[in-house]
């Protein structure tokens, strides 16, 4: 996880199709493996389920209590089966969390989709837990020196996910307007929601 | 292993580069690797063995090279080590794909490959009292395993406090190298940034890691 931009050698390319040939002749991969595991990927193009249970949470606090400690069920009711390796923080006005993992790339696919790349290279990796706030900072994001910043390396089989603070300015609004507003990086702790402008 | 993933805390690697209009693939190449891993894993391989695979694919390699291909990387020493292919043919293809001569062939009546959801496979475990509570004090045992660990060095030898019991789960250590799961509780444990790195913590802050037990001694005890 060194290297940023994708290795095009045509060496690594061979060994690709070299294994693949392999595995395409025994049977352990069909014809259409790949394309039917990246699918689901691919296609989910929609808001994050991690975004929707947010927006449920900020909306109705049973929601939100059964999120914060019995996320297993809470993320079935936003369509999310069988995970129970998920643990949510909650930021507040006196603490913010952030989630990495130090050590390989952990990171909550069935909420937020596959992590972006700059989650699984060395530079966040390595100074999310010793610098989180000049981390925070390159992502545009300042911390004030009142608020404790807890940082969740993911080092077992659990995955982290943020709970952002809902932004002021949006009371009053759906649970699909809100789940609208709320990015990925919110919930992975390297941004605030924002507020809709004001036109 | 103390290896060149185990980054937490290291100088050197310049600014986070972020992407915000990245594919999810940037390679076809780095699709049919996701897919493969996800064909093999945990058919041939447990999640323990995929990881220490990265990890043994060499200091120099690892950095130097990206995600994927460390997922290539892995495919190659597993699937070799595990009888799932030679070693020699793989290079032999391999040459055949560089001089634009290889030729795959499908098995003909192929019966739908069934692929795990990743969140489907369980490591959870029942059993075994937890031998900390919430509040105890402990202190991260100062181990230096040659083999698969999940305790970061920046952790090792440092005290901390246990924030909550999560459970029991299979142990990476042993599941790594076909030792069995000796399950055992881990903990979430709130380590203090200024135990960490002292006076170059930048500010109010904490890390929670979730430790094994056997990672563990009480507070009082010798790392």
């Amino acid at each position: 996880m060194g290297k940023n931009h994708p290795n095009v050698d045509p060496y690594v390319v061979s060994r690709v199709r070299a294994l693949e040939s392999l595995l395409l002749e025994q049977g352990i991969l069909a014809p259409d493996t790949v394309d039917r595991v990246v699918a689901r990927y691919e296609a989910d193009t929609g808001p994050l389920a991690g975004a929707r249970a947010v927006a449920r949470a900020w909306l109705n606090p049973d929601y939100k209590a059964l999120l914060l400690s019995d996320s297993h069920q809470a993320l079935k009711a936003v369509g999310v089966e069988s995970y129970d390796v998920l643990r949510v923080k909650e930021n507040t006005p006196t603490v913010h969390n952030l989630v990495v993992c130090t050590l390989c790339s952990c990171y909550p696919w069935p909420v937020l989709g596959l992590p972006p790349t700059w989650y699984k290279m060395p530079a966040y990796r390595s100074r999310a837990v010793i610098e989180p706030r000049a981390v925070l900072a390159e992502f545009g994001l300042e911390i004030g020196p009142e608020r404790e910043v807890r940082v969740w390396d993911s080092s077992a089989e659990l995955r982290y996910m943020v709970m952002p603070q809902q932004p002021a300015g949006t009371e009053g609004m759906t649970e699909e307007q809100l789940t609208a507003l709320i990015p990925r990086d919110a919930l992975i702790g390297v941004a605030e929601v924002r507020a809709p402008a004001l036109v | 292993m103390n290896g060149s993933h185990d980054v937490g805390g290291m100088h050197g690697f310049g600014p986070v580069t972020i992407d915000p209009d990245e594919p999810l693939f940037r390679e076809p190449w780095e699709r049919t690797v996701f897919g493969m891993i996800r064909a093999t894993l945990p058919r041939f391989y447990n999640i323990d063995e995929f990881r220490h695979a990265i990890e043994r694919m060499g200091n120099i390699d690892y950095l130097d090279s990206t995600y994927y291909e460390h997922w290539l990387a892995c495919l190659e020493i597993l699937l070799v080590e595990k009888g799932v292919v030679a070693a020699g043919e793989l290079d032999r293809r391999a040459r055949l794909s560089a001089a634009g001569v290889l030729t795959v062939t499908a098995l003909a009546a192929q019966a739908a490959v069934t692929v795990s959801h990743p969140g489907g496979i369980s490591y959870w475990r029942e059993g075994t009292e937890p031998r900390f509570a919430v509040g105890d004090a402990v202190r991260a045992r100062n181990l230096h395993p040659p083999g698969h660990t999940r305790l970061p060095r920046y952790a090792r030898g440092k005290r901390g406090t246990i924030a909550a019991v999560h459970g029991v789960m299979v142990f990476p250590d042993s599941n790594a190298h076909g030792q069995g799961e000796q399950s055992q509780a881990v903990y979430s444990v709130r380590f203090e940034s200024a135990e960490l790195w002292g006076e170059s913590a930048d500010g109010r802050g904490a890390v929670y890691l979730d430790v094994w037990d056997s990672y563990l001694n009480p507070a009082g005890e010798q790392p």
